[in-house]
């Protein structure tokens, strides 16, 4: 059977879910899909749009997986419009001259911004805030200005108005309505909002109409607001509402309903039953829907229904919101106006803290109808599903609002029936979490990827890992962090044993805590808390066998069994003699040269025999170990800072030399990077960091627990304006503490994201010593800096230890099954193809 | 080691050559072989090959157990060995050559083939 051409207009957010709904179904089996797309991006992320300003690029936001047109072979037309549709002959005229036909339509138009009628509205930099081609335009209009106003405090205008507060921009809000968010929240929870942004440094004008907009005296305009009212500005974007695009269903004649938007049925069909309307172009029961939730309900029950399978109905969809407006929680649920007849509220309100919290509760006192949450919309979920499973309220209605003491949950996931929606992004129910968990799924990440719950807003994250708690322990399955089948302890509480117990060595930690022979796991873990704790010469007979072969013999190991070379260059500077000798070195043993990317000198290849001769010249050259090869301090990187950088505030690289030498050696769960930066340009990536230190008029500003790698985290701003010595102390704390609790391979990122209380918490630890121990931990670190020694000094002055650097107990020779090739100028391991070559060659 | 090869015993080390819980190289006619001496004193030879990556490293990999058997790790990609059966415990497909080994006096000796 021929295929059936089908033809999809507009390609956002709802569309791109229709495609994917549809693909999945086996829909190419049976059509040709053609889309077209008026803007000049395929669809992204429209509700995250603000993120475009703070740093996220079109990629970040887009939402079709790459490949995903060419693998589906699906045609996508992009800056394509559709001008006219003839459903006569069933064909689509683009603006390109182009006639498409159709077997079946979709409408995926969406919406446009809705521009009050105001005289003036169409001058220069008037913008509405919709795609990104629209922020691109701000963006380039706000480098020219001083003064930006969004009309309209409703979500989007809260958006805008937070984009052009970014942008740098004094930043005004003009609102007809008595209050902010008016749809949403009701006069005391606007109030409050407003009060928040407006603490934030946005003017907010309530109950202000614009009369009209001419030119302006101190910016490019001025809106009239009446009588001697005005406002100068220089951008504005115009953010009052939205309006179905629904021209093209005007022109051909579909039914649309009377203030607009195409009508369908609860298959998303248009009064043409070959035309489809799905998302904000759409008119169900006489109501648009302008959340993207109900948008993809209807792309997912349009693609079935194409596909013949009709028991899934759009039946309407809950309105609920949860948001962050500039930092403020927002959250509405259901009926949140008290529309109901009998219902009543309770409200809890503290505006010394800013939290305003209302309940709407139905007139038997037993259901909750709605609720009202600004400044903290940590009850939301929980809110959410008494609302919309309509169960019994847990106990006093007044406690849905009023600050819980213990923080203990309103109700437990265990309480949600398996309906219950948990993730309404992606519709999914708790039922459907619990099949994902009988299948294996074991954390959040895996619920994530094979249900999608949490991955669009995810705002229903802290349920989603309620639920999982909840399902696994009634499960049997007893989550544990146990090291290893050697140890039933996590590497936090091996660390209690040894200091507690004053264990010095593996053997006694094993024979008192343990069991078996110890392992791969438990043996390096025991031997980096040891050197944490007691700091001895990691070679001693009794750790030998405790080291992984990096440690053992001070080197990377590397692919072919050699070893890298890695002289700690402190804040990476060197001097012109001791970079000579580097390279004196290098082509000696004729090693692999390269920087890395911790400002210093890595060379390869040398073999376990070569390795002391390597360091003894080494030594000698006043280089020491840069233990590149421990879990422990790798490098503090630095800009050059005020030593020659005109920007330059402060002496970075002195810092952070200083810094480098006081925690070099340092062992820890896992590497420690840092950085320090002479100046706000930031120029050592210090934010990359798990301490980055940056300089600032009044001090240093102390940034903790960043990292690069396979999952990049920006790190968190921990103290500000610090002096030396604070900086010191804050340090010592910081690293100590980590040591003591983070888990075997835990970097300090995931590490703070698992502590309970997070950052606040940390906080309190190291700045307020709220624990008390802020003596001790100082203490500990001075131990170990004074204790400290270079590995490779005290292995070449040791004839014992330097038994060990041969390949062979019974030959002196070389690994002789080391093979090479030449490549841009050195050597490297040949890969074995070029083994069996060379071999061929001799 | 199949009985009917004849085998050659070679002594290659002294006892204190080798620290408890650690390996060493050891180099026989036409191949490496790592030997390893447990914590408690006990001896065995491997292939210092590692099949994976075909470096010769396995004596520089970390002793332990795993349930009842007495193994060593990779130090490249960390697999498992079995110390008595040269048994991978991650691939079925993979097994290393043993050698015998016994101690004489204070010399270590290996069975090779002849």
């Amino acid at each position: 059977m021929a295929k059936q051409q089908l033809l999809l207009i507009g390609h956002g957010m709802v569309g791109q879910r229709y495609l994917e709904s549809l693909v999945a179904q086996g829909g190419r089996e049976h059509f040709d899909i053609t889309v077209l797309c008026a803007e000049s991006l395929p669809a992204y992320d429209r509700v995250g749009l603000t993120s475009y300003f703070s740093g996220k690029t079109a990629d970040d936001l887009s939402l079709v997986p790459e490949g995903f047109f060419a693998e589906h072979d699906i045609t996508l037309k992009l800056n394509t419009k559709a001008d006219v549709i003839d459903r006569g002959a069933r064909t689509v005229t683009t603006n390109t001259g182009e006639t498409l036909n159709y077997d079946k339509l979709v409408l995926a138009t969406g919406s446009y911004p809705f521009v009050p009628p105001i005289p003036g509205n169409d001058r220069d930099n008037c913008f509405v805030y919709r795609t990104i081609d629209d922020l691109d335009a701000m963006i380039a209009a706000s480098k020219d200005g001083k003064v930006g106003t969004v009309v309209g405090g409703g979500l989007l205008g809260l958006e805008a108005a937070k984009a052009l507060h970014d942008l740098g921009l004094q930043t005004h809000v003009v609102e007809f309505a008595p209050r902010l968010m008016a749809v949403q929240v009701d006069d005391f929870g606007g109030g409050l909002l407003k009060d928040k942004i407006q603490e934030l440094g946005v003017t907010v004008h309530t109950s202000t109409g614009t009369k009209d907009i001419v030119d302006g005296e101190t910016c490019k305009h001025r809106m009239n607001f009446g009588e001697d009212n005005y406002l100068e500005t220089d951008v504005i974007v115009f953010s009052a509402g939205i309006r179905p695009q629904d021209e093209l269903a005007r022109a051909c004649e579909l039914e649309l309903g009377e203030r607009g938007g195409v009508v369908v049925n609860n298959h998303c069909v248009t009064s043409d039953d070959s035309i489809y309307a799905i998302g904000e172009v759409a008119l169900w029961e006489g109501r648009i829907f302008g959340l993207v939730a109900p948008g993809y309900q209807m792309a997912e029950i349009a693609a079935e229904h194409l596909m013949g399978k009709q028991e899934k109905q759009f039946l309407g969809a809950d309105m609920s919101t949860k948001l962050k407006l500039m930092g403020v929680d927002v959250a509405s649920i259901g009926d949140a106006h008290g529309n109901t007849p009998g219902s009543r509220s309770t409200v809890f309100m503290d505006q010394t803290v800013g939290i305003y919290k209302k309940a709407v509760i139905s007139e038997c006192g037993k259901k909750l109808l709605g609720a009202v949450l600004v400044g903290d919309a940590n009850d939301y979920g929980n809110l959410l599903q008494l609302c919309l499973n309509e169960m019994d309220l847990p106990g006093d209605p007044a406690a849905l609002v009023a600050p819980v003491s213990d923080g203990a949950p309103l109700l437990g996931a265990d309480a949600l029936p398996d309906t219950a929606q948990i993730c309404s992004c992606n519709n999914v129910s708790k039922g459907d979490l619990c099949a994902a968990i009988d299948d294996g799924a074991m954390t959040v990440g895996d619920l994530k990827s094979c249900t999608k719950a949490s991955a669009t807003c995810g705002g229903c994250s802290a349920l989603v890992k309620q639920v999982l708690d909840s399902e696994l322990e009634k499960r049997g399955v007893e989550v544990n962090n146990h090291l290893c089948e050697h140890f039933p302890y996590s590497r936090q509480e091996i660390y209690h044993l040894v200091r507690v117990g004053q264990i010095t060595t593996f053997d006694e930690l094993l024979e008192k805590h343990g069991s078996g022979e110890g392992c791969d796991i438990c043996k390096p873990t025991a031997a980096s808390v040891l050197a944490s704790c007691w700091n001895d010469y990691v070679l001693n007979k009794p750790h030998a066998g405790l080291q992984d072969t990096n440690d053992y013999f001070l080197g990377n190991l590397q692919r072919d069994g050699t070893y890298s070379v890695v002289p700690r260059v402190a804040g990476g500077e060197i001097t012109p003699d001791k970079l000579i000798v580097l390279g004196e070195v290098a082509k000696k043993y004729d090693l692999y040269t390269k920087i890395t990317g911790g400002q210093r000198v890595d060379l390869f290849g040398a073999r376990v025999e070569q390795l002391p001769d390597i360091w003894r010249t080494l030594v000698d050259a006043g280089f020491e170990t840069g233990h590149a090869y421990g879990k422990s301090l790798r490098t503090v990187k630095s800009c050059v800072g005020s030593t020659w950088c005109r920007y330059g505030v402060k002496d970075s690289v002195g810092t952070a030399i200083q810094v480098e030498e006081r925690y070099k050696g340092l062992r820890s769960p896992h590497k420690i990077k840092m950085a320090v930066s002479g100046c706000t340009r930031e120029c050592a990536e210090a934010q990359s960091k798990d301490v980055g230190v940056i300089a600032t008029e009044k001090g240093w500003n102390l940034y903790v627990c960043g990292n690069g790698g396979m999952r990049p985290r920006h790190a968190d701003l921990f103290a500000s304006d610090l002096t030396d010595e604070q900086l010191i102390k804050t340090v010592d704390r910081f690293l100590m503490f980590y040591i003591k609790t983070a888990d075997r391979l835990q970097r300090t990122s995931v590490w703070l994201e698992n502590l309970e209380g997070g950052l606040d918490y940390l906080k309190q630890v190291i700045l307020d010593d709220s624990l008390g121990i802020g003596a001790e931990l100082e203490a500990e670190m001075a131990h170990v800096i004074d204790t400290y020694q270079c590995e490779w000094k005290t292995t070449i002055e040791d004839d014992e230890a330097l038994k060990r650097f041969k390949h062979f107990v019974n030959d002196d020779s070389a690994d002789d099954n080391l093979k090479y090739v030449r490549e841009r100028g050195q050597r490297r391991p040949a890969f074995e193809h070029e083994r069996i070559e060379l071999v061929e060659e001799a | 080691m199949n009985s009917s090869v004849a085998v050659q015993w070679k002594a290659v080390c002294k006892l204190d050559d080798v620290l408890p819980g650690t390996g060493v190289g050891v180099r026989l006619p036409g191949r490496q072989a790592a030997l390893f001496r447990t914590s408690d004193g006990s001896l065995y030879a491997l292939d210092n090959r590692d099949p994976f990556s075909q470096a010769n490293v396995l004596s520089r990999g970390i002793l332990g157990s795993m349930g009842d058997k007495r193994v060593v790790a990779s130090p490249i990609y960390k697999q498992h060995f079995d110390l008595e059966t040269g048994q991978c415990l991650e691939d079925e497909a993979v097994s290393l050559t043993v050698y015998p080994v016994q101690v004489e006096g204070d010399l270590i000796k290996l069975a090779v083939p002849a």
